[in-house]
């Protein structure tokens, strides 16, 4: 058996969970270890082992082990490495924006509709701008849905219409006014060069140049998109990765219940 | 066919796809016959040696094609008013196209000379442009002639970093880990714009523009790097969109290898015209023939709307359909790179089984084709590490059925455009496979009323009952119904519909007769 099976480092760090100081767990509480890769602009040599621990070493890391080198191409050294971080965060005082809803199952939200808005919500998704991906919006409206959770258009209660990819921020709108949407969906997934913060800027712009901005919820998806970053583009809500049709849905009929009934 | 299936696939069932695939194909050309549009024309432009901007960097194509369109004259052809301009002027199309741009020539107010002398005043243009396309499958020939190629599938990567310099770096240091294929991915939006951008270009969102120039320095790059790594390396680019044979052209005339070349790909996904991208397509596809580029069909991205187990037929018909398409376009079937993809989900048991058989029975049912396959998208989920394994089940039906074109999978897949590691993992996980399981498909064989038969057995009857129902309804009406990747599109919807004109009686395109014999 070869050496390195078994961890021989020293364990003189205290050992039990303090959430104010907490670091990341490799096999024992605060060993804070810690594994990366990234690839140097430097030829492949000793140099580029050294000048990746020395990385590490400012990035915080302890003991920096450098486990495996390869030169991708003239002039870049990709590398794994592992190290021991040193940082905390005090987990105790941590508050993160999220999306306030309950998240219900189909039948449980279309019932809620039944009941409390007495009709079908209209609801109007696209992937407006340049953007060529109906991916997202996609996963959220169609009626297959993604990984199991069905999409908006196979609710009893919604009226959904997915508009597709590439849409402009006018057709969006006027389609909204056309059916009478109670909602807006947004999904952007190109996000080179923040293009997406633009379009979504705009299109709250619009909305609120033509008084339309407080008569409709306007939600945006995607996977950069978090609650955060809607709440301060002027969006209702924001939902990222790992959020499906279900967390939409219970969002936009509880909310709309709160409008309407107070 | 004498060859024995494998899946134990009834060729007569085949050769019944395959009859009702071209009736299809035949309605459609049958169509396609009656029509030009601003982008085939412009083409011939392209062609005839016409390149390069106005001081609004609008191209001079455009400037030529849309001076006619607005005079209300283009259905007579731009080759027919080039070929007068030539007799009239004496000048060469680049110098009338010049003076066109520059207001003091308009093509339409010349006196009209009888058409065969026009015709052969274009001849030789028309052949100067053959010779230089020729020379460069020449060229392309002698690459693989003298420092040869990767073995297949061969390694297809994709550069995406908007900055056509920046590319050059990535897709040679994607070269020097062993791919076979650099693809540079366009800007987004690109397929939607009718006319190409001029230049060298260093701004893209999310890929680079597809310009002649961006064309010839990737082109010089990978000559380069082949020469360096004794191997020669395919560059692929898109004919797709509202300009899908300008890009052909552009890509014969600077010796691209491969081209996305698909029009039921831009009607589904870009909501291009139908009607209009399948004239396109039909003259993209015989240049792409005669420049001996693999055209890659886009039917994987059905699979990205539509379930991959359910909709497996259509991906099947579809390709079909793009088969004798191709084949009434003069392009040979190993220029065919069909698409299909490995797009079930990771949770459903005997996935591999039902990924494994489909690939199979698309190797049997297209013998020849330079078949291209697809990694796992829809499905990665930023855990990288199963992203990682997922890819490696790919690219075991890759090298088990024998794939033309093995599209990377990358780990970070739904995350970022590659970063050089994550191709650089993809290439090595692809290479160490290929060699671990090089023979396996000639060891393995598939048990009678097992799983993988009879799956492509359903979904071989199933491509077969759509075809029949696409015969009845024609492929338009197909298409308005949503048979292909759940996605529905009219007839006279989606863009570019305007830049469709009927052939007149004066209107003459000799490229299409030349290239389709091999002039």
């Amino acid at each position: 058996m070869s050496g390195g099976l078994y961890s021989m480092d020293q364990k003189d760090f205290d050992q039990t969970l303090d959430l104010t100081k907490v670091k990341p767990y490799g096999d024992t509480m605060n060993d804070g270890k810690t594994q990366l890769s990234f690839t140097l602009p430097v030829p492949c040599g000793d140099e580029a082992v050294e000048a990746a621990k020395q990385l590490l070493k400012k990035m915080g890391f302890d003991n920096p082990q450098v486990v495996y080198f390869k030169e991708l191409t003239d002039g870049f050294t990709f590398v794994n490495c592992y190290g021991a971080c040193t940082h905390t965060v005090d987990y105790t005082t941590i508050h993160v924006p999220k999306v306030e809803s309950t998240v219900w199952s189909m039948p449980e939200t279309d019932d809620f509709i039944r009941e409390h808005i007495g009709r079908k919500i209209v609801v109007v998704g696209a992937s407006t701008g340049t953007d060529a991906h109906t991916v997202g919006i996609d996963a959220i409206m169609n009626m297959k849905g993604y990984a199991g959770h069905y999409g908006i258009e196979r609710y009893d209660m919604f009226d959904a219409l997915n508009m597709g990819s590439q849409v402009p921020n006018e057709e969006f709108i006027a389609k909204a006014v056309e059916l009478h949407a109670d909602a807006l969906l947004v999904s952007q997934t190109v996000t080179q060069k923040d293009v997406h913060i633009q379009n979504l800027t705009e299109l709250i712009e619009m909305l609120e140049a033509e008084g339309l901005r407080d008569k409709l919820i306007v939600v945006c998806g995607g996977p950069r998109i978090t609650h955060e970053l809607a709440k301060e583009l002027g969006y209702d809500a924001g939902f990222g990765a790992n959020t499906y049709a279900d967390d939409v849905a219970s969002y936009i009929a509880q909310e709309l219940d709160k409008r309407m009934n107070g | 066919m004498t060859e024995k299936s494998k899946l134990g696939l009834d060729f007569n069932q085949v050769a019944v796809a395959k009859q009702l695939a071209k009736q299809i194909a035949d309605q459609v050309q049958e169509f396609v016959d009656g029509y030009t549009t601003v982008t085939v024309e412009r083409t011939l432009c392209r062609l005839i040696g016409i390149d390069g901007i106005d001081e609004n960097e609008v191209p001079l194509p455009n400037r030529v094609v849309d001076s006619l369109l607005e005079a209300g004259v283009l259905s007579q052809g731009v080759l027919y008013f080039m070929g007068n301009a030539i007799l009239e002027t004496g000048a060469n199309p680049q110098e009338i196209a010049e003076r066109i741009s520059a207001g003091t020539l308009d093509l339409t107010s010349l006196p009209l000379h009888p058409l065969p002398e026009i015709q052969k005043a274009i001849q030789p243009y028309i052949e100067q442009c053959l010779t230089r396309i020729k020379g460069n499958v020449a060229k392309r020939n002698e690459y693989l002639n003298t420092i040869g190629e990767g073995p297949k599938p061969y390694l297809y990567i994709i550069v995406a970093t908007g900055n056509i310099y920046e590319d050059v770096v990535q897709a040679q240091a994607g070269a020097r880990q062993g791919a076979d294929v650099i693809a540079v991915i366009r800007t987004t939006g690109q397929s939607l714009l009718d006319y190409v951008p001029y230049g060298a270009t260093t701004e893209g969102f999310g890929g680079t523009f597809a310009t002649q120039e961006n064309f010839r320095i990737m082109r010089k790059a990978l000559d380069e790097v082949g020469e360096e790594q004794g191997r020669y390396i395919r560059l692929c680019n898109y004919c797709s969109g509202l300009c899908m044979p300008e890009i052909a052209a552009m890509g014969a005339l600077e010796r691209l290898d491969v081209m996305l070349n698909d029009a039921l790909y831009g009607i589904l996904f870009r909501d291009i015209n139908p009607q209009r991208t399948l004239i396109d397509q039909y003259f993209s596809r015989i240049i792409n023939g005669y420049a001996g580029v693999i055209i890659n069909t886009g039917e994987d991205n059905y699979l990205t709307t539509a379930d991959a187990v359910e909709a497996a037929h259509t991906v099947l018909a579809s390709d079909l359909i793009n088969e004798q398409l191709a084949l009434l376009a003069g392009l040979p079937e190993e220029q065919m790179g069909l698409g299909h993809a490995f797009e079930m989900d990771p949770m459903l048991e005997n996935g591999f089984l039902l990924e494994l058989a489909q690939a199979q029975m698309t190797r049997e049912i297209f013998p020849k084709a330079t078949l291209k396959y697809m990694p796992p998208t829809k499905f990665m989920t930023g855990n990288i590490f199963r992203g990682h394994i997922q890819d490696a089940l790919f690219n075991i039906i890759g090298i088990w059925t024998h794939q033309g074109i093995q599209l990377l999978g990358m780990p970070t897949e739904a995350i970022h455009t590659p970063f050089m590691s994550d191709r650089y993992l993809s290439i090595e996980n692809a290479r160490y496979i290929f060699n671990d399981m090089r023979s396996i498909g000639e060891e393995m064989e598939f048990r009678e009323g097992g799983i993988c038969r009879e799956r492509a057995k359903t979904v071989l009857n199933n491509a077969i009952e759509l075809l029949q129902q696409i015969v009845q309804e024609g492929l338009f009406t197909a298409l308005e119904k949503g048979i292909f990747g759940d996605v529905k599109r009219p007839k006279d919807g989606g863009k570019g519909l305007a830049g469709v004109v009927t052939k007149g009686d004066n209107y003459f395109n000799p490229f299409i007769k030349m290239m389709k014999e091999r002039w």
